[in-house]
């Protein structure tokens, strides 16, 4: 008797047309994922519940700084649920309960001491679907600046926000004009973006930002994603594989057991994911079984 | 993109000060619950002091007798009769005719101007002051129509004002009925009838009764469109007809208390807390069958 | 088509009943008419409105009722200037209004953003009740209670005034703002309140800053429904603030609202038809007019300045 079961899997993973495209081919994938040294991130033992359920099990996890580091997952699996710990956005929801770590910074952002309002002043987050304030483009992202008590020029803070999420050559002439609300699905999530840029954040954490919007909108928030990459630390949880595959450095794949609490299963470079999963249940979902 | 652009402005430049917006936000918190106690302490202060006025005169000849120029001969009798004979015409008037209003609106009528014009000109009939009823009234139903300033003219009154509440309730009962009710009728050969009939009404019949007794409570306290179309004050009879002249409870409240003497204030309260206990006895019952229709759907 | 059968080869079962439909019909006909009911009302408070308003027109010029600034058709010199009694409504209905809107506001803003869901729904009922109590008790409240607890306070109040009728009927309408405002704020979708969180923003900020200018439309037009409301108040004004016509902006003294005034007449022996008796009615039609254009000003405020979030 043969290793039936991996022989005919094999094949069907190379050929199957599910096998969502490579994007970086130039870079060759390394055997094994390098650990990461100074974590912008590190979840320690993180569990979360929702009154009696538990929805998240002993996470660890190092986010690695100015990095893209992509969350999937079959839905219910706690993905949304872990980045929106990050941020300690889960607080939100009554009788929610965390147990464990968050360290950013070298701050265990669960500490009795710490304040989650200042927290999410450093951790920008961007939403599943746009949700600009029924405001000008200009209010919308001098909102976070005002609030939090910013020092310099308003003006300069807002053009440059802008101009980082690549919205500005399209919103510089009615700034003060235009509700936030009036611009396209796309143009209202940059703006959203720019938004979260304008507090000045070490981190962007990003709910599946792409899924209310057509295949050209994703397109230039991919674009724009992998451009922020470059001087912020960047967390996006998405159900779409290949855009995991296109963007993330790094990616880690959660799912949720019979006991419906969820579960980190596999955590590496995105190439190594993708080509060479080393737990079968990651296999099954990458190559569509499941999900 | 981002390397032409200078980086943004570090955590240095900004001040947050948390302590103090958390401050504001806890102050805010005391006066939010101020707010909602001084309301709730106005309500408790004026049942307490219609209370304490109200007990020494709290005996059954206060609901037998008929009222008097002596403040202890004086009763609620007349008004408790005359409010009971209007209701009792209110009710029956503008229970059929509002509900049958909501189901055409909801059930019949397509979405079409006829529709929009009727509903929005109930909604504007909610918002008519009431005394501007007692004004119709005057003109249509005890002039024009010679019912003189009858139990009739203000049931009838009282019935077009509490119309547009019944008619908003009713609507709301019936769209909360599920759409896959009415399809499983219509998929068994019923008629839209035969549907409403047998089983939307039943299913939305809590809720209806709630809107009704809601608008019947309004009613039993509405007094300046009984004013107005000449509902008497000082009474020493029951109405035996629905012809009759009448008083109703509000109004023997508004008379004794025109008065200037205390006693009459004290007897007023007595009156004020009887229609206080009937509308909170209907208000109760309202709230029960809401609260049995909520169970019922939840289940 | 042309092969269709006709009625004589249709199987009885398929056919239609005559009786069934007719019966359909009936009813039908029968809600329409119920439904119709509604619109004869407005045009029945129209037309007896505008009936009575055009014979009293009849008798005194239209620029005497909007130009002279006295009320005196009781008197042996009648004037019929309306000024001193659309004053004494104003004056009545800000004074209530001043208190309602802050009240109700805050109110609002606590049980929508601040309170838990168990308090809000042992709140929000419990102010609801307080839109229940007839307003008769209200003016009773007033006149010999509020009154006298001012009359500490206020030197020179007298027995009727503006202040405690006008105080009283803003407790009236602070369930009113209330209500209608919280439903405007808890209709600002949750993913607004999240966006703000998410950059920082403090539960107070969140609430002034982002979810109330975003419910402004509903939140002004439960304002003008509470306007609306005050304006139209009788039993309060009747009872509490005077049946004293005069122009005066002074909250301690007594004065007659418009409302006030339709009391007053429809309480004497004022003979059918008199100059008297058509006066109600012209008073009543700016009452019903003011009102009316309250009431299509906070719908229109609505359509207008609703956001639309997808």
């Amino acid at each position: 008797m043969h290793h039936v079961t991996e022989e005919t899997i094999e094949p069907r993973v190379a050929a199957g047309s599910s096998h969502p495209p490579r994007v970086r081919v130039g870079i060759p994938a390394p055997a094994v994922d390098e650990p990461i040294e100074h974590p912008a991130i590190e979840v320690r033992k993180l569990s979360l519940w929702y009154g009696p359920k538990r929805a998240l099990g002993e996470i660890d996890l190092k986010i690695a700084a100015k990095k893209i580091t992509s969350l999937i997952g079959p839905s219910g699996c706690g993905k949304s649920t872990l980045l929106r710990s990050i941020n300690r956005m889960n607080e939100l929801i009554p009788r929610v309960r965390t147990e464990g770590e968050v360290i950013v910074d070298g701050v265990n952002i669960y500490d009795r001491r710490v304040d989650p309002v200042v927290v999410r002043r450093s951790i920008g987050m961007v939403f599943q679907k746009p949700n600009p304030f029924p405001k000008t483009i200009y209010e919308n992202v001098a909102f976070g600046a005002r609030i939090n008590g910013y020092g310099g020029s308003m003006d300069e803070l807002v053009e440059r926000s802008l101009r980082q999420a690549a919205l500005w050559d399209e919103v510089k002439d009615d700034l003060k004009k235009k509700s936030g609300l009036a611009l396209s699905g796309g143009q209202q999530q940059r703006l959203c973006i720019a938004r979260a840029l304008a507090t000045s954040p070490d981190v962007i954490l990003m709910d599946e930002p792409c899924s209310a919007l057509d295949p050209i909108a994703t397109q230039r928030i991919e674009d724009l994603m992998v451009e922020l990459a470059r001087e912020y630390t960047i967390v996006i949880v998405t159900h779409n594989m290949q855009q995991a595959a296109r963007v993330a450095d790094r990616t880690a794949f959660m799912l949720a057991g019979d006991d419906l609490v969820g579960r980190l299963v596999e955590y590496g470079l995105t190439d190594q994911i993708f080509t060479s999963p080393r737990d079968s249940r990651t296999e099954a979902y990458i190559t569509g079984r499941f999900g | 993109m981002a390397a032409e652009t200078p980086a943004l402005p570090g955590a240095e430049l900004f001040h947050p000060r948390v302590r103090l917006r958390k401050g504001l936000g806890s102050a805010f918190l005391v006066l939010g619950v101020a707010s909602v106690v001084f309301g709730l302490a106005m309500l408790a202060f004026l049942v307490f002091d219609v209370v304490e006025r109200a007990i020494p005169w709290l005996r059954v000849e206060f609901l037998t007798q008929f009222d008097s120029r002596f403040s202890d001969r004086a009763g609620i009798k007349a008004g408790l009769y005359g409010t009971a004979y209007m209701m009792f015409f209110t009710i029956l008037i503008s229970f059929p005719l509002g509900v049958m209003s909501a189901i055409y609106l909801e059930e019949y009528a397509r979405d079409s101007w006829p529709k929009t014009v009727i509903q929005i000109n109930i909604a504007n009939l909610a918002g008519v002051p009431s005394i501007v009823y007692g004004l119709l009234g005057l003109t249509v139903f005890v002039r024009w129509m010679a019912l003189g300033r009858s139990v009739l003219a203000g049931a009838l009154t009282m019935a077009l004002l509490v119309l547009p509440i019944i008619i908003v309730a009713t609507q709301e009962a019936l769209r909360a009925v599920p759409s896959s009710i009415r399809d499983a009728s219509y998929g068994v050969g019923a008629t839209r009838w035969q549907t409403i009939w047998h089983h939307v009404l039943p299913q939305a019949l809590p809720g209806i009764l709630t809107g009704n007794i809601l608008a019947a409570s309004r009613a039993i306290g509405e007094t300046a469109p009984l004013i107005t179309i000449g509902a008497l004050t000082f009474v020493p009879f029951t109405p035996q007809s629905p012809l009759d002249r009448f008083t109703a409870l509000p109004i023997q409240i508004f008379n004794w208390t025109s008065k200037p003497q205390a006693e009459f204030h004290d007897l007023a309260a007595a009156a004020i807390l009887t229609l206080l206990v009937v509308l909170l006895t209907m208000n109760s019952l309202a709230i029960l069958l809401r609260n049995r229709a909520v169970r019922r759907r939840a289940g | 088509m042309q092969q269709a059968p006709t009625a004589g080869e249709l199987p009885k079962l398929l056919r239609r009943d005559r009786m069934r439909d007719l019966r359909e019909r009936a009813i039908g006909a029968a809600l329409l008419t119920a439904a119709a009911v509604g619109a004869l009302t407005t045009a029945g408070i129209i037309l007896s409105l505008a009936g009575e308003t055009i014979r009293f027109f009849g008798q005194v010029p239209i620029v005497d009722f909007f130009t002279e600034t006295e009320w005196t058709p009781l008197f042996s010199i009648q004037k019929f200037g309306v000024w001193p009694l659309v004053s004494a409504t104003v004056l009545t209905s800000a004074i209530a209004l001043l208190l309602a809107v802050p009240v109700g506001l805050i109110a609002a803003i606590y049980l929508s953003e601040f309170a838990t869901l168990h308090v809000r729904s042992l709140f929000k009922p419990m102010l609801e009740v307080l839109a229940g109590v007839p307003t008769v008790v209200y003016g009773f409240f007033a006149l010999t209670v509020i009154t006298p607890f001012l009359q500490g306070f206020v030197p020179g109040l007298s027995t009727f005034n503006a202040l405690s009728a006008g105080f009283v009927m803003g407790v009236m309408i602070i369930p009113l703002v209330a209500s209608l405002s919280e439903d405007a704020l808890s209709a600002v979708p949750v993913s607004l309140r999240e966006g703000a969180y998410a950059m920082g923003a403090t539960r107070f900020e969140v609430a002034t800053r982002v979810v109330f200018p975003a419910a402004i439309s509903g939140v002004i037009a439960s304002i003008i429904l509470a306007l609306s409301r005050a304006v139209g108040e009788t039993m309060i004004v009747a009872i509490a603030a005077g049946m004293n016509p005069i122009l005066s902006f002074d909250p301690r003294v007594p004065i007659e609202t418009m409302t006030a005034y339709i009391v007053q007449i429809s309480l004497g022996d004022t003979p059918y038809g008199s100059l008297s008796y058509l006066t109600i009615f012209a008073v009543g039609s700016t009452l019903f007019f003011m009102t009316f254009l309250m009431n299509v000003l906070s719908f229109w405020v609505v359509r207008r300045f609703r956001e639309v979030y997808d």
